[in-house]
């Protein structure tokens, strides 16, 4: 196993593990205000310091991660749960109006600015993490559709495939019952890129105040409220943005590891 | 070469007409009316009724929308509700800021992948190459808002070598130039990571070509080959990605624009926004998405020039 796998794996369980954790316990009460301990530097106390209003800046990011895994997760099943059937549907029907729309309709999405659209679809719709979960999800359809158009177009060339053809399963049952299966090794890798830049774009969101909301924490809205005080205090910009480099870095890894173990083709790389 | 360019000038079109219609109706489902959204909740009756009429909103949706195109192809993206002047002036302004910034940015960019990833792809598998790649997943992992804040601590606030924010205009082109470099190296540094690695394992693919073993054959050392040969073959996948990222330091500045307080264009969006004011949001956003969609036009003609090879595929 390659270092930088097993360095990615243990960085996403970290942040996985705090979201899960803070479920239940967080070394302080994350909505706790205490005027007269605020701005804290790292203590045994307050292991990371304390923010403006004197919360825990370490239960903050415990908390953190929970809106963070939850809103990249969501994002990333919207996007596999359309962008798949979709790519599917394109590849069984290759050379086809279907195909031409399904692709075409796909450039378009990217012709769009994400992050304007992102922008506007909350603003349009209110700020929530809820919207900005859909603004996310959107832009990962046609990620995901390309990536599985892309992998069933290379295997309905395949003996097995033709076989089920002329044993009369439908394009339809062949994509759910053969293609797909086999291209879930794609999908999982995708998966986790898209999931960490998720990530990346709910910090973006959260920190134009576009995100999850007061009081849910959030790594992004922590940064902006530190942005005033980053003289006073540096501690409380550098640990929330330590929280999403550590996590995204870590997915990333992750995700580079996934596709060296699970695509024999790429072989041992350097 | 006329076919492939007629070609794909009708899905530039088509693109665009696709694109209005879109953006066209994400504004029609604002919820309640346009014109009530835009005022608040405060406002009275015939305020409301006036903008109403002056807006057009009393008119069918297609003969709207037919009025917005036509009134864009002949530069004339309306007024804007709060700042009181033309679309098109307030967005001229703004892109004397946006488009130095995107350049700036993107020639930053250039100028740390290119060299980054040719040296990791030359000495492929060694120290470098592992010390190159490492720091790129860095570069991708950051936020670059968050690097952003991390250089003003460091150049603005502690150093003062360039201001922590704002714009002071291009009547000083230095102090201006100045204003922007912050911003421009907060923009670039994530760009340059994913360029660097896309430019490395394009180079790598091209290395392994037979044509590339041929001119080793003929004694050009390594480095030789890669930068005579296999640097413009790998330019496809390159090009691709540059193009990519000009539109997303065009459109996807806006945070960054925040964070040093920037008139550019993705504050004024951000503005409009919050201002409600939809008739800038709508024209801005159909701006952004011309300038995305040419931007992709132009980088497929640019493969064409590279590889005639694609000319005839189309």
């Amino acid at each position: 196993m390659r270092p930088s796998f097993m360095l990615g794996l243990i960085l996403s369980l970290l942040a996985l593990a705090a979201a899960l954790v803070s479920l239940v316990w967080t070394p302080h009460d994350v909505a706790a205000l205490s005027i007269a301990e605020k701005l804290k530097p790292p203590s045994p106390m307050h292991w990371l310091g304390t923010d403006h209003f004197g919360r825990d800046i370490a239960s903050m990011l415990m908390a953190g991660a929970r809106t963070s895994i939850a809103v990249a997760l969501v994002a990333v099943g919207i996007g596999m749960g359309a962008g798949v059937p979709l790519g599917l549907l394109a590849a069984a029907r290759t050379g086809t109006l279907t195909d031409e729309v399904v692709m075409r309709g796909n450039d378009l999405i990217f012709a769009f600015p994400s992050l304007v659209i992102a922008i506007l679809i909350t603003a349009v719709f209110g700020p929530s993490a809820v919207n900005a979960i859909i603004a996310i999800g959107i832009f990962n359809i046609p990620v995901f559709a390309r990536v599985a158009r892309g992998g069933a177009l290379g295997l309905w060339t395949l003996d097995f495939i033709r076989a089920a053809e002329v044993a009369g399963k439908g394009r339809t049952r062949i994509s759910a019952e053969h293609i797909l299966p086999n291209i879930l090794n794609l999908l999982i890798v995708q998966g986790t890129i898209q999931f960490s830049l998720g990530v990346l774009a709910e910090a973006g969101l959260s920190y134009v105040g576009l995100g999850a909301q007061p009081p849910t924490p959030s790594w992004g809205r922590m940064l902006a409220e530190a942005q005033t005080m980053v003289t006073l205090a540096p501690h409380v910009a550098i640990f929330p943005g330590l929280a999403i480099v550590l996590t995204v870095l870590g997915l990333n890894l992750l995700g580079d590891g996934l596709r060296d173990r699970l695509d024999p083709r790429l072989g041992r790389g350097p | 070469m006329q076919r492939y360019l007629l070609g794909r000038l009708i899905s530039l079109a088509l693109s665009l007409l696709v694109a209005s219609l879109v953006i066209f109706a994400v504004i029609e489902v604002v919820p309640g009316d346009a014109a009530s959204y835009m005022l608040g909740l405060n406002a009275s009756e015939e305020t409301v009724a006036a903008l109403r009429d002056r807006l057009g909103l009393n008119e069918p949706p297609p003969l709207r929308y037919l009025h917005w195109v036509a009134g864009m192809l002949r530069g004339d993206f309306g007024q804007s509700y709060t700042y009181r002047v033309p679309v098109a002036e307030l967005v001229g302004q703004r892109l004397a800021v946006s488009l130095p910034l995107a350049l700036y940015a993107l020639l930053l960019a250039v100028a740390i992948a290119f060299p980054a990833g040719l040296l990791a792809a030359a000495r492929r598998g060694r120290g470098l190459d592992a010390a190159v790649m490492g720091a790129t997943q860095v570069g991708i992992a950051l936020p670059n808002f968050w690097f952003a804040m991390l250089l003003v601590l460091a150049f603005a606030l502690h150093w003062r070598i360039f201001p922590a924010g704002g714009f002071p205009g291009w009547g000083e082109p230095l102090a201006g130039l100045r204003a922007l470099t912050l911003p421009a190296v907060a923009l670039a540094l994530p760009q340059a990571a994913i360029l660097a690695r896309v430019l490395r394992s394009a180079l790598i693919e091209t290395v392994g070509q037979d044509y590339i073993r041929t001119a080793r054959a003929k004694g050009l050392t390594a480095g030789q080959a890669i930068l005579h040969h296999a640097l413009r073959n790998a330019m496809v996948p390159v090009l691709t990605i540059m193009g990519m990222q000009f539109s997303f330091l065009l459109a996807g500045a806006i945070i960054i624009e925040n964070v040093f307080y920037l008139p550019g264009l993705g504050r004024l969006i951000f503005q409009a926004i919050t201002q409600r004011d939809l008739i800038v949001v709508e024209s801005v956003v159909m701006i952004l998405v011309f300038a995305v969609i040419v931007v992709t036009f132009l980088v497929d003609l640019a493969y064409a020039a590279i590889d005639p090879r694609l000319r005839k595929r189309a």
